[in-house]
């Protein structure tokens, strides 16, 4: 194939990746928008087999890296989507920073000048970086919410935070940018030295920068991440003078970069400070004052009777609901309230889980009828005329000191649950929520708690009503 | 002005263009549907493998062959994986879904 043809059929491809995320406006279209990225992404690969010289070794790659791509979306369950797409960001990271390799090692196999020009190596210098940082960030994200954290503090969920952590990063990144300037103006001779230091220093920062960011926050780095993935295939694509690269790693990079915005400004925080980390640590101490009030908590039994006797009921998910695989459960309650004559709805709030849009996969896959589940906006003017909310293992989002000045997490916007004539609550335990402070919703007069695994409460509930 | 414009220039232009097509286009996609936004760009993220494949079929010798190679199949796992898992996703959004318009 010619060089113009395939810059034309690549340019096709682009336009099937723009189809592809535009489908995504609305669920009856999505799966269309699917399939055009599928057909886009296979006209890419085919049109590069045309042009590469070892055909039967890169379909071989392919076909095993394809065997275990199929397996792994076969078996995910769906409370793991959050790993899985950590997982899968290293990956594009990792794939970034060996092309950057290859081409610095011969340029001229890739058709760029060789000794390499000054402007290459800058976008070689970027691509490498952030894919390193891709690929280490995105490990420990995977790490933390897997849940590995027996296996070494850094996967712990919890932020690892130690003093001079800012500094330690600061200098980390001036000497990473050095070397990376050292790089560039380098010779062909005396590159790899500075290369090599400029992308082990990018591996450790990745760590470094998410080892402090805690569970709750997660919905934000692992956007972030999916931004810095696009970013990096877009540098990549940069020093192989390759548009569809480019155009596919900006979609990526902005949409990543769009989502991170959203969750950030759900949980009214800053990305900086989220970034920065140690949220969690700070305000833990303040936590432990006053936890002499006492709460009501109630039996399942009770939720049942309160439940069966309401004629309004909006739950409100949280990752309590993930992590005990309870929405099947959940999905089998609301049936029979609804079959009772019930109104029931699921209220969500953006940050709910460990990723954007969580809870709407959740419910989807318990075949939770899409008018049922309401975002936040659309719904916080209905609690006050709603008989119980039921809040399933969410807790800061429902945190009503959001609304009061001076608390960390004041100017937040949460589910107005606390308006509800009735509410009730199921958590593991009394433990502080992620922001690691008191949740005054559980000390109304109007709340009553039940403690325990989702799961087993809501199945309880249910035999109750039965 | 003369001279013929330079390669960095051209993708500068693509680039610029690219962000705010998907600027535009992400804005649109509906909360709902983040999970499946996320696991989609992470697919097409994996359009990386176009460099991959070239460097595996670059005329660099064992070096650059067997970093394109690892490359192809690290890249393949997302290709694959990314769009059915998107998919698999989807399927569920579908079945739920009630006549008419659902919000």
């Amino acid at each position: 194939m010619s060089a113009n043809l395939v810059a034309l059929s690549y340019l096709v491809a682009s336009v099937l990746f723009i189809l592809s995320l535009k489908g995504l406006s609305h669920p009856h279209t999505a799966r269309r928008g699917n399939v055009f990225g599928m057909v886009g992404m296979t006209l890419a690969v085919l049109t590069t087999f045309s042009v590469t010289r070892r055909i039967d070794l890169v379909i071989g790659m392919l076909a095993a890296g394809g065997v275990v791509g199929v397996i792994v979306a076969k078996r995910v369950q769906m409370t793991q989507m959050p790993e899985l797409v950590a997982a899968m960001h290293s990956l594009v990271g990792m794939a970034a920073v060996l092309i950057a390799v290859a081409v610095i090692q011969d340029p001229a196999a890739f058709g760029i000048e060789s000794p390499l020009p000054v402007g290459n190596r800058v976008e070689l210098f970027i691509g490498t970086f952030v894919g390193a940082i891709t690929f280490s960030g995105s490990v420990v994200a995977f790490g933390k919410l897997a849940g590995l954290g027996r296996y070494g503090r850094i996967f712990s969920s919890a932020p690892v935070v130690f003093t001079g952590q800012h500094l330690v990063n600061l200098a980390l990144a001036i000497v990473m940018f050095g070397s990376g300037v050292a790089f560039v103006v380098a010779g062909a001779g005396g590159q790899w030295p500075p290369f090599i230091v400029m992308t082990a220093i990018a591996f450790v920062l990745g760590l470094l920068i998410i080892i402090p960011i805690g569970g709750a926050d997660m919905p934000v780095v692992i956007s972030m991440l999916n931004s810095y993935s696009g970013w990096a295939a877009a540098g990549i694509g940069f020093s192989l003078n390759n548009s569809l690269l480019i155009i596919a790693g900006s979609l990526v990079g902005s949409s990543g970069a769009i989502l991170s915005y959203i969750m950030c400004r759900a949980m009214n925080r800053s990305f900086f400070s989220v970034i920065l980390g140690g949220f969690g640590a700070e305000t833990g101490t303040a936590a432990a004052g006053d936890a002499q009030r006492t709460v009501k908590s109630g039996s399942p039994e009770d939720v049942a009777f309160l439940l069966g006797n309401a004629e309004s009921v909006i739950i409100v998910p949280g990752y309590g609901l993930a992590v005990g695989r309870a929405q099947h459960a959940v999905k089998e309650l609301a049936e029979m309230l609804i079959a009772k004559g019930v109104n029931v709805r699921y209220a969500i709030h953006p940050v709910a889980g460990r990723m954007p849009g969580h809870m709407n996969v959740l419910l989807a896959e318990a075949e939770v009828p899409y008018d049922q589940v309401f975002e936040m906006d659309d719904i916080n003017s209905d609690f006050g005329s709603t008989d119980v909310a039921f809040v399933l293992g969410a807790n800061d989002v429902v945190n009503p000191l959001a609304e009061q000045p001076g608390s960390p997490i004041y100017g937040m916007p949460i589910l107005e649950a606390h308006k509800a004539r009735t509410v009730i609550v199921n958590k593991r335990s009394m433990a502080a929520g992620y922001a690691g402070i008191d949740n005054p919703l559980f000390y109304m007069n109007r709340t009553m708690m039940v403690f325990g695994d989702a799961k087993k409460v809501v199945e309880a509930i249910v035999k109750a009503i039965d | 002005m003369t001279g013929t414009v330079d390669h960095t220039v051209i993708n500068l232009t693509v680039f610029v263009l690219a962000v705010v097509v998907g600027y535009h286009v992400v804005w649109n996609v509906t909360p709902a549907l983040h999970t499946p936004l996320m696991s989609v760009t992470n697919a097409i993220s994996s359009v990386i493998i176009v460099g991959a494949i070239l460097a595996a079929g670059a005329d660099t010798g064992g070096f650059g062959t067997v970093l394109g190679a690892v490359a192809v199949a690290l890249a393949g796992i997302n290709t694959f994986g990314g769009f059915l898992v998107t998919q698999r996703m989807l399927e569920m959004f579908k079945k739920k879904e009630p006549k008419g318009d659902a919000r």
